[in-house]
């Protein structure tokens, strides 16, 4: 039906550039872009994931300036180890300088609390697939809304905790079952408690483990769309995981107000990165791959859980696999593998 | 393990709180325009006029290149849409644009057809999409749309009104493509004579209940301009690629002995306010339409007539799966009785053959033994015959002989005494007992 043609001879493969001596204004549809972008607003949920002390509500409230972690909302809820992982979700509107953004903070108080911490990150999962499940049933109806609400969960930041060692068990079951359903975001909590030296044989450490266990964390290596992408991502990788400190109280240092963490021996400076790489974190989360991360959940996370899904339903409803021209016609075995792994 | 969510049903859903430094998503939009960018636009338009109206004109100079093809000939037997994809490259915007002819429009002598073949091609065209995005396994992002984002209708400049082949098809599209009417060729039309002719227009459109597509007015650093524009409708257009030296810069314009039309002058015609509205200000909002509106609407229908209906709040999840599948099975126990029937309907045919082919057998025999029988009855009468014939023969031999004989002893009766003795030495006895017998 249609063929690709350089409306001049040139050579196959290059871009036709328009004559100077009109603009024609094809450029513009990125104004356009934007506007529309502006008018609609962004979405974006972040899911918190660590045992209890950790930080984790304060890193939250120290990203986005606000206090917009579970803590801060609940603020009479005494502070009791709740017996299972429950998960508790939260959104707020923040803007900035017009761009409008739909918040979520997913906070998940109870995770490794436990004595006996075995499967607890099922409700975790069940949450992530309860809202890829949400989407697809939005998606596939037959009278949809304009813009399906994303509740999908796009980012889930791991909180390790800082011990200098190793990963725990906990840690590396966590992170390889849910690498596969979501973007983990691996970070090292309350790094005050290290020295540089130590910071660095651990992360170290944690990113032998990772590769051990062939746990993939954000970015992934596989996802990385070209030469100057992968440039970007691997000096991501390198740093991975961040040592982050959390704060939000303000201190006076030189003169200035900044966030920090005031101790006897010295004040951290949140944002500054000789001392914690919160900046780092921040900026990969929000100021620069804040879209691709959600890209890649849209388009990889999603599109992998809606395939199995439907080849689920596919055994499901018939007694012998279906003979016209499925895409994917997985195995048994599998399928079941994978349920189990699930449930 | 069932989640709670607190503060999410305040209001319109969320609280807002305000932030107390820079965070820095204020780059999202940024980053999403990047990410388009890396990825490349896609723009389709259909051009729908009569053969001659100047369509392929006009979209060169619209895109400031020259696209390939020579005029169509006006002898074509029926309407074909013909479509060619171009790359084009403004600073780091690519745009992978596709224009879609239609060819031989509005020159059949009947045209009662025409536009079914122009709406037969749109919804093939969503049908596509329609097709990826049911897939289980889909790639959407990398997926070219190839959905018609705007059809560019050319109306004949007669200054009179429209015509009804146009009203017709503009009514079987409106639903389903965002429609800009333009005026093409309008240097044939005086000022006066197009002012009124574009009432004429809009107020057919109006009464006829066609829906052509009106820029959008709700978002406030473009409703000004769009609803200008809006009242402009439909566009007075001149294209040209040629340019010609008016002062000292080289414009497009279309020279004629009398004067000069600029392409690029506001006052000579609309063409600027078009270029404006499609590509500079609406390419984006085009676009959305037809994923948001057109398309949503193709799907509904589609699903519908195939039989999905969506699923009561308390029902199973994935009815389209089952509904398939119910379906799929309906079709394959179809199939399987017309199988069976035709299986029934054969070996009914092939008994019958055998029997009519038994009948003719016996026939047969007994048309051989019939003949047999004759021939046999042939046979004795011939040999009764024969017997007959023998007999006679015989008999006649006896005669002659008697004859003979008597002839003979009537010539010895007279000399018989030496032919006696002769005739007793010559006769045998019974002759001569005979020939006693004759004497007494």
């Amino acid at each position: 039906m249609s063929e690709a043609t350089k409306p001049q001879p040139q050579a196959k493969g290059e871009k036709t550039p328009i004559s100077d001596t009109s603009y024609v204004g094809i450029d513009a549809i990125l104004e356009q872009m934007r506007r529309k972008a502006m008018k609609q607003g962004f979405e974006f949920n972040v899911m918190v994931v660590g045992q209890s002390g950790l930080g984790k509500s304060t890193l939250m409230n120290t990203l986005f300036k606000s206090k917009v972690s579970r803590k801060s909302v609940q603020p009479n809820v005494e502070e009791r180890i709740p017996k299972t992982v429950e998960i508790k979700s939260v959104s707020h509107d923040v803007e900035e300088k017009g761009v409008r953004m739909k918040l979520t903070v997913i906070d998940t108080p109870g995770f490794g609390d436990q004595i006996n911490n075995e499967n607890c990150w099922q409700p975790i999962m069940k949450f992530i697939n309860d809202q890829y499940e949400t989407y697809l049933q939005e998606e596939i109806n037959i009278n949809r809304k304009k813009r399906i609400p994303d509740t999908r969960v796009h980012c889930c930041i791991y909180f390790i905790p800082p011990t200098g060692h190793c990963l725990r068990p906990l840690d590396v079951e966590f992170m390889r079952h849910l690498s596969k359903v979501v973007n983990i975001v691996p970070v090292i909590a309350k790094a005050d408690t290290l020295t540089l030296e130590e910071r660095d044989s651990f992360k170290k450490t944690i990113r032998e483990e990772l590769r051990a266990n062939g746990i993939d964390v954000y970015p992934q290596k596989e996802f990385d769309e070209d030469a100057e992408d992968r440039m970007i991502n691997d000096k991501i990788r390198e740093m991975i995981p961040f040592a982050v400190v959390g704060s939000d109280q303000e201190y006076q240092v030189n003169g200035k107000r900044i966030l920090g963490r005031k101790t006897k021996w010295g004040t951290i400076e949140v944002e500054n990165i000789a001392h914690c790489e919160f900046a780092y974190l921040r900026d990969l989360l929000i100021r620069t791959h804040m879209q691709n991360i959600k890209d890649i959940t849209c388009s990889i996370h999603y599109e992998t859980y809606r395939v199995r899904r439907l080849n689920e339903s596919n055994i499901l409803f018939t007694s012998n696999p279906p003979d016209h021209p499925a895409p994917a016609t997985p195995q048994p075995n599998g399928v079941a593998a994978h349920r189990s792994s699930v449930e | 393990m069932a989640s709670t969510e607190i503060a999410r049903q305040a209001g319109e859903g969320a609280r807002g709180v305000p932030l107390s430094g820079h965070v820095g998503f204020d780059s999202m939009p940024d980053q999403l325009v990047n990410k388009s960018v890396n990825h490349g636009f896609c723009f389709n338009i259909l051009c729908v006029g009569e053969t001659g109206l100047g369509k392929s004109t006009l979209m060169d100079t619209l895109f400031n290149t020259k696209f390939e093809g020579e005029p169509t000939q006006h002898n074509q037997p029926g309407v074909t849409l013909k479509s060619n994809t171009y790359e084009l490259q403004e600073s780091n915007v690519r745009l992978k644009l596709t224009v879609v002819n239609t060819v031989g429009f509005g020159d059949q002598i009947n045209k009662e057809d025409s536009y079914k073949s122009i709406v037969e091609f749109i919804d093939a065209q969503f049908e596509a999409y329609l097709q990826e995005e049911l897939k289980i396994k889909r790639t959407l992002h990398s997926y070219h749309d190839t959905r018609i984002h705007a059809c560019l209708y050319f109306i004949a400049p007669t200054g009179h009104s429209l015509k009804s082949l146009d009203l017709v098809t503009m009514k079987k599209l409106d639903s389903k493509v965002n429609i800009i009417p333009i005026i093409a060729k309008s240097d044939a039309i005086s000022k006066s004579e197009l002012a009124k002719f574009k009432i004429k227009i809009t107020s057919e459109l109006v009464s006829n209940g066609v829906q052509i597509y009106q820029f959008p007015t709700d978002d406030e650093s473009v409703a000004e301009i769009n609803s200008t524009m809006n009242s402009h409708l439909p566009f007075a257009v001149v294209g040209s690629t040629e340019e010609v030296k008016i002062g000292n810069k080289m414009v497009k314009a279309r020279q004629y002995p009398w004067g000069t039309v600029q392409v690029e002058n506001e006052t000579h015609c609309d063409f600027v306010k078009l270029r404006e509205m499609l590509i500079r200000v609406n390419m984006e909002d085009l676009r959305e339409q037809t994923h948001t509106r057109h398309y949503e609407l193709y799907r509904r229908c589609k699903l519908e007539e195939m039989g999905f209906k969506d699923t009561d709040p308390d029902s199973k999840p994935f009815s389209l799966q089952e509904t398939y599948e119910a379906k799929r099975n309906e079709f394959m126990g179809e199939l399987q009785k017309k199988e069976e029937e035709m299986r029934q309907m054969f070996v009914q045919r092939v008994k019958e053959k055998e029997a009519e082919l038994k009948e003719a057998e016996k026939e047969l025999h007994e048309k051989f033994d019939r003949l047999k029988k004759l021939h046999q009855d042939e046979k004795k009468k011939l040999e009764e015959k024969k017997k007959s014939l023998d007999d006679e023969v015989n008999t006649f031999k006896q005669k002659k002989t008697a004859a003979e004989l008597l002839q003979n002893q009537a010539q010895q009766a007279g000399g018989s005494t030496t032919l006696k003795r002769d005739k007793e030495r010559k006769n045998p006895p019974e002759t001569h007992l005979f020939m006693m017998n004759v004497v007494f």
